[in-house]
């Protein structure tokens, strides 16, 4: 076991916390967005495009700083949850939604690939064998379009765990609230010659990472087989 | 079914008024006629400009709107099989099908019992394509469309599934079937629909538009020829005494005595005689009278014979034309051989 300040393993738990409730959270939107890019044609198509992949194009600080500006108290989305108790300035959620926000657009595009390579042809089979096409897009579009929905939530989550830019800018770095493991590493790092815990930490860090890309990795190949019949 | 379609797509005009009834409705037209762009219409799947189509007495497309292809109960079968993947062949075939639906006699008509285990993915194109078929059959439509079918199959897959495709005519279901092989059509339609730049150019009972020299020129000299459905009252020496309309024709094969059969004569297989032949190898010479000629600008005249009660197509050259002094209402002979006859082209009727 590596030994490791308290506040070490708090970054390293916080961070997978937040980095999954975002992934999950995010999910079925990138999955609606995605469909709607690949498969839809309409007014605000291209708008809609670009307006996704603004926070993978954006300095993370700006992201952070828009979201800041949405949430805080006299913002317009801020300003709705705040009196509610739902505020989410400052607290963990906060550093969720900015995890969110910035793994959106990794995850939109993984997806959105992944049903634009469905057939359509299949999708026409299906619709001349009487089904709806929310019920096509249940039983054909989705599970041929699975490994690429892995693949888009393997990467939303490791950006959403290396998330560090837009976060401190949103919900600053409160240590056992919104002080991420990037957070942490950053102000361990501050310390003169080093926070004792900061190379455990990078450590973890990669280990989560490549873990990441590994299990996807094992996944992916059953799921494709799965779908390609064999 | 009853379709009347107008729709613009570039350069290309479709402008159709058809029909079918039950039984199996030939499309037939050179590639770029717009057959696919009927059926795709049909099936819901492509909107047409203006027009109206009616399947049972319901309107699936007109002024007041466009029912949905999954509303339609139209069954399509597409050129490629487009099984899904990630099914495998009992969950294919189960695929729109009604709740509690029996796969089994389909797939055992259509010899697919064996796969039913296997996915797609492990198939011939020719089982692929029976699964496919299957498939359309099992959600039981109104009417089913194939779409030149066997188009991506070589010949002997091709000839692997043309029989399976004959017993769908039992079924009895209106049938839509979309080729530009003429042989196919011969073989299993009743109807004949021929489709030439977005219009249709002729329309009737098969056997009527096959021995008519007009149409011959419609469908191409070389894929010109008239069918004769007969009944095989013999079987010898690797022969076959069917009687057809047209009279007694030995054909090459060993179909089943009594049995139905279809045979389809080439034009170009027709030889025509003034006088009655002898010491002649052909088997099969019958009386007959000239009932049509038409000229077209090519070498050949296309001549429509009457003989018993039963026609014949036949396409001499023009300058045989002019020196037997062929004329409509001339007596005359027609000889065909009895390999003249393709195998391929006998069919179940």
């Amino acid at each position: 076991m590596i030994e490791l300040p308290p506040e070490a393993w708090q970054a390293l738990a916080l961070s997978l916390r937040v980095s999954a409730i975002a992934t999950i959270a995010a999910l079925p939107l990138a999955v609606w967005v995605a469909h709607l890019l690949a498969r839809r044609r309409f007014r605000g198509h291209g708008l809609l495009d670009a307006l996704v992949h603004l926070p993978l194009v954006l300095p993370p600080v700006v992201t952070g700083y828009a979201l800041l500006l949405l949430f805080s108290r006299g913002g317009p989305i801020g300003g709705v949850l705040e009196p509610l108790g739902w505020g989410v300035a400052f607290r963990w959620t906060g550093a969720a939604i900015a995890a969110g926000v910035m793994a959106f657009p990794l995850m939109v595009r993984a997806i959105r690939q992944a049903i634009e390579a469905v057939d359509p042809g299949l999708e026409e089979a299906a619709a001349t064998l009487g089904l709806s096409p929310v019920r096509i897009w249940w039983r054909v579009t989705l599970p041929l379009a699975a490994p690429g929905v892995l693949a888009g939530v393997t990467l939303g989550f490791a950006k959403a765990f290396g998330e560090f830019g837009a976060t401190i800018t949103f919900v600053a770095s409160i240590p056992g609230e919104t002080r991420t493991l990037p957070a942490a590493i950053y102000a361990f790092l501050q310390v003169p010659g080093g926070a004792p815990g900061l190379r455990g930490l990078v450590l973890i860090a990669v280990v989560v990472a490549v873990g990441a890309v590994f299990v996807s990795n094992w996944i992916a190949p059953r799921i494709a087989a799965r779908v390609a019949g064999r | 079914m009853r379709a009347r379609i107008k729709r613009a797509q570039g350069a290309f005009t479709l402008d159709v008024d058809l029909s079918a009834g039950p039984g199996v409705t030939a499309l037939f037209g050179p590639s770029g006629a717009g057959k696919t762009t009927v059926a795709r219409c049909l099936a819901g799947l492509v909107r047409p400009d203006a027009g109206e189509i009616t399947l049972g007495g319901q309107v699936l497309f007109g002024p007041g709107g466009n029912l949905p292809p999954h509303r339609r109960g139209v069954g399509y079968v597409f050129q490629e099989p487009r099984l899904f993947p990630h099914l495998d062949v009992r969950q294919n075939l189960l695929f729109g099908a009604p709740k509690g639906a029996d796969p089994a006699p389909v797939a055992a008509r259509l010899g697919i019992a064996a796969l039913m285990d296997r996915r797609p993915g492990g198939l011939s194109g020719g089982e692929a394509q029976r699964v496919a078929i299957g498939r359309a059959l099992l959600r039981a439509p109104r009417l089913l469309i194939l779409d030149e079918p066997l188009a991506a199959l070589d010949a002997p897959r091709r000839a692997d599934i043309l029989p399976w495709l004959e017993t769908l005519r039992a079924e009895g279901l209106p049938i839509l079937y979309i080729s530009h092989s003429m042989e196919e059509v011969a073989r299993l339609a009743d109807t004949l629909v021929l489709l030439r730049d977005g219009r249709v150019a002729r329309a009737g009972p098969l056997t009527e538009i096959l021995s008519d020299p007009e149409a011959a020129a419609l469908i191409g000299p070389s894929q010109a020829g008239a069918v004769l459905e007969g009944r095989v009252v013999a079987t010898a020496d690797g022969l076959a005494t069917v009687e057809t309309p047209a009279g007694r024709l030995q054909i090459a094969g060993a179909p089943p005595e009594g049995g139905r059969i279809r045979v389809r004569i080439r034009a170009e297989d027709v030889m025509v005689a003034t006088q009655p032949p002898e010491g002649l190898s052909a088997l099969n010479v019958l009386p007959a009278v000239i009932a049509g000629v038409h000229e077209g600008q090519g070498p050949g005249v296309m001549l429509r014979l009457r003989a018993g009660d039963g026609a014949l197509l036949a396409r001499v050259t023009r300058r045989s034309f002019a020196a037997l002094g062929l004329a409509e209402g001339c007596a005359v002979w027609a000889v065909l051989k009895a390999s003249g006859v393709a195998r391929a082209d006998v069919g179940g009727g």
